[in-house]
């Protein structure tokens, strides 16, 4: 222990460090190993857990239905990263790019939608979508639709709700890239005689690449297991990992199946994380 | 300079309007005197009477808080112990850590929530305030030493150097030098993990018992049961006291700028 610290602590801080490092070992990897050990496992026969090894919770994934639940996440995931960092990008480099009195308030307002209930703000696509909602009503009104659409419960408000929910996690990381990069490499562009759009695609665009990075694993790993935004959005129809996680655990009650479900997701979250920050933008990480 | 690209800005408030839109609606909607649908009927607090009057939205509001107060508490605790360490910790030992470190924050939330449970269940913690307390520090205790770490990389160690030279005890130089140096971050970790605490829905939804229930889980039953326009009055209630709560850290944020560089100025 003498040797792990290179300056002297105060007895006080040592024991909150070791304190919070167990803290974290037994509420953070212990539960890990618990998903993993208890997929593993049998269900009982009144749903609790049996302690008899098996695989068949794995081979159970392999069900072409299961395959649909998770292609059809992956696609969601993928489809709400490729478009939050399309619709992003513009605002971010307006925000990274703005003089500094109008940065303030451009990225408080950026901030606030971040740290708002992701709960109330998927609630809020609820009165927009449902039948006597508000798209619906002006889509009646400009006599665009003569009929209500459906809306809600569809494929639509899922992708919707999914893209809403986490467009901010994409402009944020996004602001920080773009402000790295200097405003000279823009105007050295520009004199030797770049278009606008020559500019951003050979400049702005491939340094804005941790960005677009770290935006990315922030949108697509809460997407991919999203739970709130399936179960309200899509009505238990459209299921997702998450909804269907949840339902393994709190429904059906098959713990080790919903295990074997939460494992094959944190993998591929963990595969990604790992990918990612083997990267240039890991290692600029705090 | 030149200007900004007018295709580009055009494009950026749409996707401002777009964030905003949704939450406009859903606040103008909470004043909306029609129990029914969209027409509007007048405006009406009467949502936000009839909310104020059910005491079950009053105890929710009450576990909510409690529950923010003490994992924001014992995060931050933890979080000093951690960041300080870490800092001090010789070169080499560090890098593992800071990639596990953030794992809390990348892993997705359901799988936190249903590990936690299986955990409390086999451990036989029962589920209620200390559950949820628990599950909070999960995410707080991360985030609280990202921010610490943040700030802790960015001053002089020759502060604390000067200290020790004149004689300064270590606990000295800790609540002399490095605290009040870390107060704008610990003020701005302290808010955030309170808002993340208040806001939490999945993790809590699974660790969650019966009498422990909370502003969110309150908010999805009401979701889950039947649109009533209380609902409204909640939510925009819940993105108003959100707005204050980052609107408070960003102060406390921009004081901590505003001080690195009078410090690098000076040194």
């Amino acid at each position: 222990m003498i040797h792990l610290f290179s300056h002297s602590l105060p007895l006080s801080v040592k024991y909150l460090f070791w304190g919070a490092s167990f803290f974290l070992l037994l509420f953070f990897f212990l539960p890990l190993l618990v998903v993993l050990g208890v997929s593993l496992a049998s269900r009982g026969l009144y749903g609790g857990v049996e302690w008899i090894a098996t695989l068949d919770n794995y081979r159970r994934l392999a069900d072409p239905l299961m395959g649909i639940i998770f292609f059809r996440s992956l696609i969601f995931a993928s489809l709400a990263t490729i478009v939050c960092a399309v619709i992003g990008f513009p605002l971010a480099y307006m925000v990274a790019r703005a003089s500094p009195r109008w940065q303030l308030l451009l990225l408080t307002l950026v901030m606030i939608p971040f740290w708002t209930n992701f709960l109330v703000r998927t609630y809020a696509w609820i009165l927009l979508l449902r039948a006597d909602g508000l798209v619906n009503a002006f889509l009646i009104w400009f006599g665009i639709q003569s009929e209500p659409l459906s809306l809600l419960f569809t494929d639509f408000a899922v992708a919707l709700g999914l893209i809403y929910g986490y467009l901010p996690f994409m402009v944020l990381p996004l602001i920080v890239a773009i402000e790295r990069i200097s405003p000279h490499l823009e105007e050295a562009a520009y004199d030797l005689y770049a278009s606008v759009g020559a500019m951003f695609r050979h400049v702005v665009l491939p340094l804005s690449k941790p960005g677009f990075v770290a935006g990315g694993v922030l949108v697509f790993i809460p997407s991919l297991g999203a739970f709130i935004t399936p179960y309200l959005l899509g009505g238990g129809q459209k299921m997702m990992i998450g909804t269907l996680i949840q339902q393994e655990f709190l429904v059906s009650r098959d713990w080790p199946f919903g295990s074997a479900l939460s494992f094959a997701l944190m993998g591929t979250a963990l595969i990604l994380w790992f990918l990612v920050s083997r990267t240039s933008f890991g290692k600029s990480l705090p | 300079m030149r200007a900004l690209p007018k295709p580009l800005v055009l494009a950026g408030f749409m996707t401002m309007l777009f964030l905003y839109v949704p939450v406009i609606i859903l606040i103008g909607l909470s004043f909306n005197a029609s129990a029914m649908g969209v027409t509007w009927k007048g405006f009406s607090i009467q949502w936000y009477e009839k909310l104020l009057a059910d005491p079950s939205i009053m105890d929710a509001t009450i576990n909510s808080l409690i529950i923010a107060v003490l994992s924001t508490f014992f995060s931050l605790l933890l979080g000093l112990g951690l960041a300080i360490g870490m800092e001090k910790w010789r070169k080499g030992h560090a890098s593992w850590m800071n990639i596990l470190i953030l794992l809390p924050l990348v892993i997705p939330e359901i799988l936190m929530g249903v590990a936690l449970l299986m955990v409390f269940v086999f451990l036989q913690v029962p589920l209620g305030f200390g559950s949820i307390v628990i599950g909070h520090m999960v995410f707080n205790l991360p985030l609280t030493v990202v921010i610490l770490r943040a700030r802790l990389r960015k001053f002089d160690p020759i502060w604390e150097d000067a200290a020790r030279d004149l004689g300064a005890s270590s606990w000295n130089v800790l609540t002399h030098i490095t605290v009040p140096m870390l107060r704008p971050a610990i003020v701005g970790a302290a808010l955030l993990s309170f808002t993340v605490s208040l806001d939490d829905f999945v993790v809590t939804f699974f660790v969650a018992g019966p009498g422990s229930t909370t502003l969110p889980l309150k908010v999805f039953s009401m979701i889950k049961t039947g649109l009533t326009p209380e609902v409204n009055a909640l939510s925009a209630i819940m993105v108003v006291v959100s707005m204050a709560c980052v609107g408070l850290s960003w102060l406390f944020q921009s004081q901590a700028y505003s001080f690195s560089i009078k410090h690098d100025s000076s040194s």
